[in-house]
């Protein structure tokens, strides 16, 4: 596209339909920010899913979230917090011309987007080796001598009851059964509860409270790790893009794109990246923490 | 490159000698077409795509005419049909009229009407033509591996159990939607950042309230239906139960996933039409617009208020009657903005001097049917008739009388208007007027018998149906093949015009807005100078000139951009 744009002397390159190089880097912008807007609406339909789902089922999120580390959590917290800083720099870096630092910056950002991504295969092995997954492939086997999924000794469970907790986990795995409490909403129903549930049902009683439930697994358990799944994986995809995007501002800047000012570019990856730290965060505090 | 678009003030952009560079023949081989970064060939790219879809589509259709002729099977298939009109909605829907105006005549017309070189993001454009096509290319491995027979909205539990090829289908509406989401950011950044001299917010032609409202619904509503469709196919492939009960999901959650997009996305295909009718209703009856604030507000006004109706698609669907009330008023409140545009577009033609040429041809008839296709839309979203008309082909007419009588009239409009521009040829007047007036008679014929046996309990999307049905299903066939040869004689005198045509003038019409100023059809830099935009309206600026056959500025240099030293 040799002739699609014009050097304006000033080592900037501008577009040959914008009139300076400032209507050309505020264009840029605007466009960046609109995308990040449609990110965030993009994820959204995944937290109105979550929040539904929670509104209704809030007891299978409490017990799901028992499986997650939250020790591994808080590290990918800390390590993308990290990484947005060095993102911050690394414009600050391109803005000044100090390419050398520009390439540091870019390598420890994207450094810290690998070590994430190895935080989160160790933690999706761990979902896998015991089949908590998506609903669809989800067949829990838990074993009592791993601190990962006994829930006796997990440290929210201290006082916490038995081992058979554990064990209605591994008595309900039939899909019938997860079918015929599914309607099952004595919230909504006008008709009182059944004094005993159906055969099957492995769900806690509507007045079971507090950590006494959560001993049991609730029905329909699977909808929190499907939800698990599709965030943190979707979160993951924009992850990798992000790597992708590094790995370009590195031959960019080999290239020596950045020698002559320009930083656009790494201004839109870093505003990227800094809307994937924020996505994680409020996964972090979702799926994690509540 | 900087120096080609340089020329000394005071020579005025059109050369009336003609000027033999222009963008059609500005680079030559598929290959500067296909890669090309001109906001016009992308125009005009998307305009060959979108049509052929709208002709696939409309052999989809014309199929399923056919086979509603009798009772029972005529030519295909109970199965086949199920595809049939899947095909029909997904082919129209995704792949032609949602990108359809903006992606065609937005992206020809919107830098022009700037005074710009071109949209601000030029690549993002072109990358989002070949998301279309990428996303066309998805759709049509599904009609070849099995098609889908699910209707267009994919609704679960259906659409995740059926064994047709709803995956690479939904694949293709996702892409689509991107395609969709690119051009909408990109024409909300130009607008916001290439406004030429003159051109304050509220002197903006109207087109370009339209298509801004447009973009805003595209960028806001469309990330929705992605995440959406991607669930599905989550759902499909791996079983994630999200909107499966039989693993603890809810199947409501996807009608209200999908309309959330697809309720705004009605108004992605109705507010461009509405942005042409605008520039239609003035420039053909003469006079300035009426009520410019009213339109350019009321543009923004449905844009936000389409957010807040998906809802009344699932009056039937269980709601709690509250939440059904909510929704039916939120719904009738959609009515107001609409009727603003139509009166004010009514007062705008009050008194002046009305020309017949083809573009306000369809202008006239979107009135009528749009004005049909409006109302219509109150029975439905009122909750005692709904249930009674709720999935009849009452539902099924009044889509169409907006849509189809709405959109693509405006659409029709918009392409005879702008044809002269983008081709630099005239069209037969007869023949376009013959058409015209075909496409009135026979859409009226094929979708008014539709609210007919809709009210009389005919069921949408039926295979079937009782003796009593079959006068009115068959005057909808005769009038869809009515409507067949409206647009075949229409497609041959567009055709005839490209090779065979009267050269254009730069401005036959005698409209005010930018895009007049430059040669038809344009040069490759649009302007020989930066330019200076005044009152879009003012048609008084301009007077008739014999010796071109056009309309020429009283005074030149009222457009140009005052600033010293162009480029």
């Amino acid at each position: 596209m040799a002739d699609h744009g014009h050097d304006r002397g000033d080592g900037l390159r501008v577009e040959h339909h914008f009139e300076n190089a400032d209507q050309q880097y505020q264009s840029a912008k605007l466009g960046m920010w609109i995308f990040l807007g449609t990110e965030i609406l993009f994820f959204g339909g995944l937290f109105v899913a979550y929040s539904v789902y929670r509104a209704n089922h809030p007891e299978v999120f409490v017990f799901g979230h028992h499986f997650l580390d939250k020790g591994l959590g808080a590290l990918n917290t800390v390590i993308l917090i990290c990484s947005s800083l060095t993102a911050a720099w690394a414009v600050r870096a391109a803005q000044l011309r100090q390419i050398g630092m520009l390439k540091l910056m870019l390598t420890l950002t994207m450094l810290c987007a690998f070590g994430f991504m190895g935080v989160k295969t160790v933690e999706y092995n761990s979902k896998w080796k015991h089949g908590l997954l998506w609903a669809g492939s989800y067949e829990p086997h838990l074993d009592h001598t791993d601190p990962a999924t006994d829930l006796i000794h997990n440290e929210d469970f201290e006082d916490g009851g038995d081992i058979e907790g554990v064990d209605a986990v591994e008595t309900d795995e039939s899909g019938t059964a997860d079918v015929e409490s599914a309607p099952t909403d004595t919230d909504r129903s006008a008709i009182d509860p059944a004094a005993v549930g159906p055969p099957g049902l492995a769900g806690p009683e509507p007045e079971a409270e507090g950590e006494e439930a959560l001993e049991i697994e609730p029905a329909n358990a699977q909808v929190y790790f499907s939800i698990y799944f599709l965030m943190t994986g979707l979160h993951g995809i924009h992850v990798l893009a992000g790597i992708g995007a590094f790995i370009w501002l590195l031959l960019c800047a080999r290239r020596g794109d950045f020698d002559t000012g320009h930083f656009t570019r790494v201004d839109m990856v870093a505003l990227y990246w800094h809307v994937v730290d924020l996505i994680w965060i409020y996964l972090f505090l979702l799926l994690y923490l509540i | 490159m900087a120096e080609e678009i340089s020329a000394p003030v005071g020579v005025a952009n059109v050369d009336h000698a003609g000027s033999d560079d222009n963008y059609l023949n500005h680079g030559k081989g598929i290959l500067s077409w296909l890669f090309t970064l001109d906001h016009k060939r992308i125009g005009v790219m998307y305009l060959v795509a979108i049509l052929s879809s709208f002709f696939l589509g409309g052999v989809f259709a014309m199929l399923l005419r056919s086979e509603l002729w009798t009772a029972g099977q005529t030519i295909m298939t109970a199965d086949t049909y199920n595809k049939m009109f899947t095909l029909h909605g997904a082919v129209m829907i995704f792949l032609f009229i949602i990108p359809g105006i903006p992606a065609t005549l937005g992206n020809f017309v919107l830098p022009l009407m700037l005074g710009a070189k071109d949209v601000a993001l030029p690549r993002l454009n072109l990358a989002s033509f070949w998301l279309w096509l990428t996303g066309a290319s998805f759709a049509v491995v599904s009609i070849i591996v099995g098609a889908v027979d699910t209707g267009w909205t994919f609704y679960t539990p259906y659409s995740t159990t059926t064994g047709t090829a709803v995956i690479s289908m939904t694949l293709g509406a996702f892409i689509l939607g991107f395609s969709s989401i690119f051009t909408g950011l990109n024409f909300i950044v130009t607008i916001h950042k290439m406004r030429p001299e003159g051109m304050t917010w509220f002197r903006m032609p109207l087109f370009l309230w339209g298509i801004y409202s447009t973009a805003i619904i595209q960028v806001l509503a469309t990330p929705v239906l992605g995440i959406t469709l991607l669930l599905l196919v989550a759902e499909r492939a791996l079983g994630v139960g999200i909107f499966d009960p039989a693993l603890g999901g809810d199947p409501v959650l996807y009608q209200h996933f999908f309309w959330f997009y697809s309720h705004p996305a009605v108004y992605i295909m109705i507010l461009p039409a509405m942005a042409i009718m605008s520039e239609l209703i003035s420039t053909f009856s003469g006079k300035h617009i009426f009520g410019y604030r009213f339109i350019a507000w009321s543009s923004i006004a449905i844009a936000l208020l389409s957010f807040l109706v998906w809802g009344h698609h699932m009056f039937t669907s269980g709601q709690s009657g509250l939440t059904n009330m909510i929704f039916s008023a939120l719904t009738f409140s959609v009515a107001i903005p609409s009727a603003v545009k139509v009166f004010n577009w009514l007062a705008t033609m009050y008194k002046g001097s009305i020309r017949l040429a083809a573009p306000m041809l369809y202008a006239l008839s979107f009135l009528f049917l749009f004005a049909i296709g409006g109302l219509t839309g109150l029975f439905l979203g009122s909750l005692s008739t709904d249930i009674h008309l709720h999935d009849t082909y009452f539902v099924v007419a009044h889509f169409h009388y907006v849509m189809f009588g709405g959109t693509v009239i405006a659409f029709l409009g918009g392409i005879h208007y702008w044809w002269p521009k983008i081709f630099g040829r005239m069209y037969s007047e007869r023949w376009a007027q013959l058409s015209a007036l075909l496409i009135f008679v026979g859409f009226n014929l094929t979708f008014f018998t539709q609210f007919v046996m809709g009210s009389h309990g005919m069921p949408r999307r039926y295979y079937n149906y009782l003796e009593q049905f079959t006068p009115y299903h068959q005057a909808s066939t005769v009038g869809s093949f009515i409507l067949a040869l409206g647009f075949l004689i229409m497609a041959g005198y567009l055709l005839h015009s490209l090779v065979r045509g009267e050269k254009a003038p730069a401005n036959p019409w005698g409209a005010a807005t930018l895009e007049w100023e430059t040669t038809s059809p344009p040069a490759y830099y649009n302007f020989k100078h930066d330019m200076r935009a005044g009152d879009p309206y003012d048609l008084d600026a301009l007077r008739f000139e014999p010796s071109l056959g056009g309309y020429v500025r009283r005074d030149p240099s009222s457009v140009l951009a005052t600033t010293e030293g162009v480029e």
